[in-house]
């Protein structure tokens, strides 16, 4: 008993001392703060490491014609933009931002499991190496074909891809992992971490919507790991899955696949939509409009968003009742989606709204992302979809919900919490003029494919018919401008952690939650006594 | 550290762990589960499975004294050879021009280009997809597996007929088969 006390009074000590040195407090981390920061700085590494990729197919599809790529390469780096872009950039990004604020949200010390949350960040660069490998792997002798079959890995072209598909799916396994950890632990955090008096209805948007989305994870991602473990078994060890020889049926995949890769699409952009919760008020200086609308409508977007992933196998000879379920659901889901859109209108409505960057990228949001919404509804009614079905229209759309819907609420939060993380403010004029170069270039670089979409140019195709030059040449040009924008993001980021005008406590003058109460930066350890919630 | 109140936050911790964990590994499961689930919802909701598909036609009644005379439907015949299987199959018409409600025979030429015995299957399917109800396989080849010894040639008969019934505004169909391996590669 006695050497437990002084265990515990060694330990007491150690947290005043402050972040171990050297390698060893990033590795052995078990700080959320610290976790939330590897989470960040991955997920930065890989926006880059897919945005080459993208860059490098809008440079091929600049003109008709094959110029730098051949068609399996081209069909290879599409596969592998899709895939860390949404595991390696997106997923984590919002993983990181869940590790840094909950906890300060709800005012708790740490994670709840925080050696789970050690283990969770660091399967990913495993993983993410497991990854590029995949699509490195076929440039050496003996390596196989190239992964040309999209981030949807079909089969039965799947199963004849050579070793690079195994790469892949032990990647997805790996990635499948650290996010159910995440997810897991993010739960047991909200539910038993808040502060004594905090009730579930109390909490801020931004952790409801992390709430919903570590369900979502939950209940999707095994799916997912299911299905190409049985791609899996039909590659290596003879089974039948997917086999149409054997009994098996190519189409059973796509199901499996889309009933995770649905729901993936609002794991995707709800933390995003949980950030303008946290911006729009702040800088309309007016309380969050329709907290308890706000949260029905997630929660249903998650139970409805489960039911319709069929939308995206419209083409699949389903019979007639099945298409229709399907498409009346998907968009029935426009509902909630609305209401979210709505509410952030309404909390702006006669508000003394300003401008700072992340509130410029929440009103970007708002616009652009409805707007992909509303090219979604076109998509979801069936005799419309099977135009434009696999055409770049739809490449238009899911990058107008993804990059507002997922991208740019992660800007809005990182320049949104920046100065509360490190204790420094960013510079507001630079970060303007990336907000206006990110957003005006991401319109030049989609905007047009709407319009060659509609007029028949297919996805995933490295070559074009001429007629489509004028409007592949305005979106490449675009795209460069877009990617390169990046850079001015990454020097921001660097150029405040390095320094610049101290932030005060509460960095931004209408804004409300327990994080502002704390320090910038932030105490190592924070909330070590729970904090008293504000009589409301 | 050691009070009773941090202890039921450690309790509590564990069981929402725990919980969470066995949800994920249901869902795992489930995602198993969804092989047979599949096809029974198919069968349910009338989605067509391959054995179903397979099936189409063979009880399709011979709509035999209805035989239409003032329409034309042309068939089409196409066939895909899985890469893995070293055959050839071909029809011997690309295409013809049927009365609804007549039989017809096709004959296909099976090869297999090998040196070794090999079982292979052909599945077929029809575009577009509203007309399969309305064609019957009366004899194929494609009801049983096919075996070849090494370097055979054998004709592999089709008859078929296209119901009266189908609808007015298909005039063209295409059967096509996906011809697939069987046996294992020695």
């Amino acid at each position: 008993m006695s050497t437990a006390t002084i265990d515990l009074a060694h330990d007491h000590d150690h947290e005043h001392h402050g972040p171990p040195k050297g390698l060893k407090r990033w590795l052995f981390s078990t700080n959320h703060k610290d976790i939330g920061s590897m989470y960040l700085i991955f997920a930065l590494t890989m926006l880059f490491a897919g945005g080459v990729s993208a860059m490098a197919i809008r440079l091929e599809l600049f003109l008709p014609g094959l110029q730098l790529l051949d068609p399996d390469l081209y069909n290879n780096l599409v596969t592998n933009h899709a895939l860390i872009m949404i595991f390696g950039a997106v997923m984590p990004a919002a993983a990181g931002l869940a590790n840094w604020m909950i906890p300060l949200m709800i005012g708790a010390p740490d994670m709840a499991l925080p050696r789970l949350n050690n283990l969770s960040f660091w399967i990913l660069p495993a993983a993410a190496t497991m990854l590029i490998l995949s699509f490195i792997v076929p440039f050496f002798p003996g390596g196989g074909t190239q992964i040309n079959t999209g981030w949807t890995i079909y089969p039965p072209l799947s199963v004849q891809v050579g070793m690079s598909m195994d790469f892949l799916i032990f990647a997805l396994h790996m990635l499948g992992i650290s996010s159910v950890l995440a997810s897991i632990n993010i739960i047991v955090t909200i539910f038993n971490m808040r502060a004594p008096d905090m009730k579930l209805t109390q909490m801020p948007i931004f952790v409801w919507t992390w709430l919903v989305t570590a369900f979502l994870l939950i209940l999707v991602i095994p799916v997912l790991a299911g299905g190409v473990t049985m791609l899996l078994f039909d590659r290596h060890f003879g089974t039948s899955f997917f086999n149409a020889a054997g009994g098996g049926d190519p189409v059973l995949f796509q199901h499996l696949f889309w009933f995770f890769g649905h729901p993936e699409v609002y794991i995707l952009i709800l933390p995003s939509l949980g950030v303008l919760a946290s911006v729009v008020p702040t800088f309309s200086r007016k309380p969050l409009f329709g907290y308890s609308s706000l949260v029905g409508a997630m929660i249903a977007i998650m139970i409805i968003g489960m039911v319709v992933w069929a939308h995206h196998q419209y083409t699949i000879g389903m019979s007639l009742g099945a298409v229709s379920y399907f498409m009346i659901g998907t968009i029935i889901i426009s509902i909630p989606v609305g209401l979210m859109i709505f509410n952030y209108m309404a909390t702006m409505w006669r508000g003394a709204m300003t401008f700072e960057t992340p509130m410029l990228f929440a009103v970007g949001i708002l616009l652009m992302f409805s707007f992909g919404g509303l090219t979604g509804i076109m998509l979801a009614v069936v005799p419309a979809d099977m135009q434009y079905h696999d055409s770049m229209f739809v490449v238009a759309h899911f990058h107008y919900v993804l990059m507002p819907g997922a991208i740019f609420g992660l800007f809005a939060g990182v320049f949104y919490w920046l100065p509360k993380w490190t204790g420094h403010m960013y510079d507001e004029k630079l970060a303007k003029i990336f907000f206006w170069v990110n957003v005006i270039s991401f319109n030049v670089t989609f905007f047009p494919q709407h319009f060659i979409g509609l007029a028949g140019m297919p996805r995933r195709i490295v070559d074009y018919h001429v007629m489509f030059t004028e409007f592949n040449v305005l979106s490449s040009i675009g795209a460069m401008v877009f990617g390169l924008s990046h850079l001015l993001f990454l020097y921001i980021i660097i150029k405040t952690v390095r320094g610049g005008k101290q932030a005060e406590n509460k960095v931004w003058e209408g804004a409300k939650g327990l994080e502002w109460e704390l320090s910038s930066p932030p105490p190592f350890h924070s909330w070590t006594t729970p904090p008293k919630l504000a009589a409301s | 550290m050691n009070n009773p109140v941090s202890d039921t936050v450690e309790r509590r911790k564990r069981r929402t762990l725990f919980l969470l964990m066995g949800l994920a590994i249901g869902m795992f499961a489930f995602g198993f589960a969804m092989v047979p689930l599949y096809n029974l919802l198919c069968q349910v909701t009338g989605v067509q499975s391959v054995e179903q598909r397979a099936m189409i036609g063979t009880n399709a009644p011979l709509a035999a004294a209805t035989a239409v005379t003032d329409r034309w439907v042309t068939v089409k015949f196409d066939t895909t050879i899985h890469p893995d299987l070293p055959w050839r199959l071909e029809p011997m018409q690309r295409k013809l021009r049927v009365r609804p409600g007549e039989s017809y025979l096709v004959k296909f030429i099976a090869e297999n280009r090998s040196g070794q015995e090999i079982t292979g299957q052909a599945i077929p399917s029809v575009a577009p997809w509203q007309a399969t109800g309305f064609f019957a396989k009366l004899e194929c080849f494609c009801f049983n597996q096919q075996t070849l010894a090494g370097n055979e040639i054998a004709e592999m008969p089709l008859r078929f007929s296209v119901s009266p019934d189908l609808p007015a505004d298909i005039n063209s169909l295409t059967l096509s088969y996906s011809v697939m391996r069987v046996s294992d590669r020695s």
